[in-house]
């Protein structure tokens, strides 16, 4: 009786692990960036930089659009790209953008902010860059376009050029 | 032309296999006490064919015959001669065709060997071999063909994925191939041992040498391959505890736990049940390891290109194999119970594999532990160095312990005399300990730990080999494992304490001063190679209390077929320390990020993994010589 209950059980359990295989196997496990556009982004959970909350994607439903930028102060494209963001978050209104703080000392942030001026409506922090794998995110900077429904318009890959800059004006400025 | 010539033999193959289990069976009910000739030539035909077949495949990627699909897709024509050859199993289609090769000549030489053992039993583990490489056979004819065409055939291929183009990762998988697909044979053997009851002593000495050398070879396997990630991809570290590591790992836990515990069966005609069970798990978990990184339900540098069909065929024979095994296994299960006398070298040896039972099956959730979740709740996460480094590390300072005490235990009842000895050398382990970290810095209680039961196995050993040198009936294959086993954690764990890691951003003629050390940009130029472009570096390291000057000329690599960047790690190496930069480029910007390194005793870790497994190889052939 009792060795049959072991069979048993270790029967099913290799059953479900064969079939975790088997459903795994038909699951897309592949971040890319081109796939991303269009896709909701689920399941958002950033740590605020300064104040202990997080940062959740009822938070950014409140905006009509937002750019998550993805930055370090160790970054020098970042820094490049650091006017065209501050001009966006000053000419635009619809738009609010959220800087997600990537692999970075918080000092140095701070600093980074203090002397460039700062952009972001709001800054999350990815100390060690586990929370931007859910984004897709290869390298910094980056950045990523969504609507109120949390749905990709557009990924940008480096910094922030002049012609990204006129599409998300034209985006925003649609509504 | 090539293309046809390997179907067909490919076909020959299927036929041969087929062949040799009607014969064997045939064969069975006959009342002959030997094996027929038959059998033998078909298998060596088999051993042949597949031989041939794979040449035929080496030459198609030599001469670069674009018509074959595989050789299109990862050849070039100015390739280097070594990287065509390597790139016969660089991917998927190759690789499995040197699967079928190692099942095939194990099936041939473990029929040829073993001539002693009876007959049921060697045709028994013929025909379950046979089944396994029909299984692997059916796969690379219907489902993965090395030799499909491509029509129109193309003027140029698309090239090897540069980062493979190294000379470590050239022989990473036959090695590491030889390693797991040959625990294919004392998979069959396990079951025929199970069909036939053929158990005990004779069975150990029938399994033996296969597994021997299957370990050894997947030691220097993982060791290829962890070199090939320390120079190849740039990170500076050698272990990183991927998946995919994860996955060669795990069979050589199930190996090393096996070796041991067949001294026991041999030795004293225990843990029969238990061997077997060893057998059947180091193959299950081979070919698991194989459908994780090809499968694609995990990514990584293996999985050569997602095709769910292929998993899919994969999990079919896994499962089949598995329930095969569980099943016949569950029939012949017997419990006995052992009187095991605590302190005896039985006992230890149990130790010693539930030990490395713990460490697979860590291992082993931690690599399939985010399939499941990802799969159950659809939330990602991963599995990263600190869990195993929390989970393992502290269980490595008592295995140590007991790898040191462990061989010096009599079998069936131990008396402890040597106890001074070892209270001796345990003193003298934290007396080093303590110099070390007097003379250079502190460490953590943890590495403090490590670095005394490391040097306690170290000493323990020394006195070994001392006195197996003077011939006193102590096995010089184990001392030598265990020594270089003991140097490979005491060199692992120095290494980590002693190293030195900055990052930072530099433009040409610009210098970056920190510690003592001053990091120069001197230079920067683009050359052109035979089969990519080169931004190549200049660095000088200084450093301000010793003589130090050092250049180093780390890359970026521009690759045209396939068009990719790599980035070269410059390292230059010693014997005691290696310094390491990598570079790269940041869009926009006359900066480059660099990372600086030193690493110490790297070329240590190396040499130590090589004299484990040639303890492995001259145990083997020590065997080889009193059986054969």
């Amino acid at each position: 009786m009792q060795k049959n209950i072991i069979k048993l059980s270790i029967i099913s359990l290799i059953l479900f692990i064969i079939g975790v295989f088997f459903i795994g196997l038909n699951k897309s496990s592949i971040y890319d960036t081109k796939d991303l556009v269009g896709q909701k982004i689920t399941n958002i959970q950033l740590d605020h930089f300064s104040e202990n909350r997080i940062i959740t994607g009822e938070d950014l439903k409140k905006n009509d659009f937002t750019l998550i930028n993805f930055w370090a102060s160790w970054c020098a494209p970042c820094r490049d790209e650091h006017a065209t963001l501050l001009k966006l978050n000053n000419d635009e209104k619809n738009l609010k953008i959220l800087g997600v703080n990537f692999k970075d000392k918080k000092n140095n942030a701070l600093k980074f902010l203090k002397d460039l001026g700062d952009p972001y409506d709001d800054i999350a922090r990815d100390e060690f860059g586990k929370y931007s794998i859910n984004f897709g995110i290869y390298g910094i900077p980056e950045s990523i376009l969504i609507n109120k429904d949390l749905i990709i318009i557009k990924k940008f890959i480096g910094p922030i050029s002049k012609n990204d800059y006129n599409f998300i004006k034209q985006i925003v400025r649609k509504q | 032309m090539l293309s046809n010539i390997g179907n067909t033999l490919l076909s020959l193959n299927i036929l041969i296999g087929i062949s040799i289990i009607y014969f064997s069976f045939k064969n069975l009910n006959n009342n002959k006490i030997l094996i027929g000739k038959k059998i033998y030539h078909l298998c060596l035909f088999q051993s042949t064919f597949i031989i041939i077949c794979f040449l035929t495949l080496v030459s198609a990627f030599i001469v670069s015959d674009f018509s074959i699909i595989t050789v299109y897709q990862n050849s070039h024509s100015l390739k280097p001669f070594l990287y065509k050859i390597s790139g016969t199993w660089g991917n998927h289609e190759g690789s499995l065709l040197l699967w079928a090769i190692i099942l095939t000549i194990f099936s041939f030489f473990f029929l040829f060997y073993n001539k002693y053992h009876p007959k049921n039993y060697r045709i028994y583990s013929l025909i379950i071999q046979n089944i396994l490489i029909l299984g692997f056979l059916f796969f690379l004819l219907f489902n993965s063909n090395p030799f499909s065409m491509v029509s129109p055939t193309p003027k140029e291929g698309l090239g090897l994925n540069p980062i493979l183009q190294d000379p470590a990762l050239a022989i990473h998988p036959p090695l590491l191939y030889v390693g797991f697909v040959g625990s294919s044979i004392y998979f069959s053997a396990a079951m025929a041992s199970l069909i036939t009851n053929y158990s005990g002593k004779l069975f150990a000495q029938s399994i033996k040498n296969w597994v021997l050398i299957s370990w050894s070879f997947q030691t220097l396997g993982i060791l290829a391959g962890s070199i090939w990630a320390y120079y190849e991809l740039g990170w500076g570290g050698f272990w990183f505890w991927d998946p995919v590591e994860n996955a060669s790992l795990l069979p050589w836990f199930a190996m090393s736990a096996l070796l041991h515990s067949l001294i026991v069966l041999e030795k004293r005609n225990l843990l029969y049940f238990w061997v077997i069970i060893l057998c059947l798990l180091t193959f299950i978990l081979s070919v698991t390891g194989t459908f994780l990184v090809r499968s694609g339900i995990l990514n990584s540098v293996h999985t050569f290109a997602n095709d769910p069909s292929r998993g899919l065929y994969i999990l079919i024979f896994l499962s089949l194999m598995i329930f095969a095994s569980v099943l016949l296994f569950f029939s012949k299960f017997k419990n006995n119970s052992y009187n095991l006398n605590s302190n005896s070298k039985e006992t230890f040896i149990l130790i010693n594999n539930w030990f490395m039972i713990f460490y697979l099956i860590t291992v082993l959730l931690g690599t399939i532990y985010p399939i499941f979740t990802e799969v159950l709740t659809d939330h990602k996460v991963s599995v990263g160095p600190p869990f195993y480094n929390a989970v393992i590390i502290p269980i490595v300072v008592i295995f140590l312990f007991f790898m040191s005490v462990g061989p010096r235990i009599k079998w069936i009842k131990n008396k402890f005399y040597n106890l001074n000895l070892l209270f001796k050398i345990l003193i003298a382990s934290i007396f080093i300990n303590f110099c070390i970290i007097y003379l250079f810095q502190g460490y953590s209680l943890m590495s403090n730990f490590i670095i005394i039961s490391a040097l306690f196995l170290v000493f323990a050993s020394l006195m070994d080999l001392y006195k197996s040198l003077k011939k006193q009936n102590i096995e010089l294959p184990r001392v030598i494992s265990h020594l270089a086993f003991g140097f490979l954690i005491l060199f692992i764990g120095l290494n980590y304490n002693f190293s030195i890691e900055k990052d930072f951003n530099l433009k040409v003629g610009e210098k970056k001063v920190f510690e003592n050390y001053s990091i120069e940009f001197q230079n920067l130029k683009l050359e052109d190679f035979k089969n990519y472009k080169a931004v190549i570096g200049e660095f000088n390291i200084s450093k301000s209390d010793e003589n130090l000057n050092q250049s180093l000329y780390p890359e970026i690599r521009i690759y045209e077929k396939p068009s990719t960047i790599t980035y070269e790690a410059s390292i230059r190496s010693d014997l005691l320390k290696d310094y390491y930069i990598t570079m790269s480029n940041i869009d926009r910007s006359e900066y480059y990020n660099i990372k600086f390194q030193k690493k110490p005793f790297m070329m240590w870790i190396w040499i130590s993994v090589i004299f484990i497994s040639l303890g492995g190889f001259l145990r083997f052939f020590k065997n080889a010589k009193k059986y054969y």
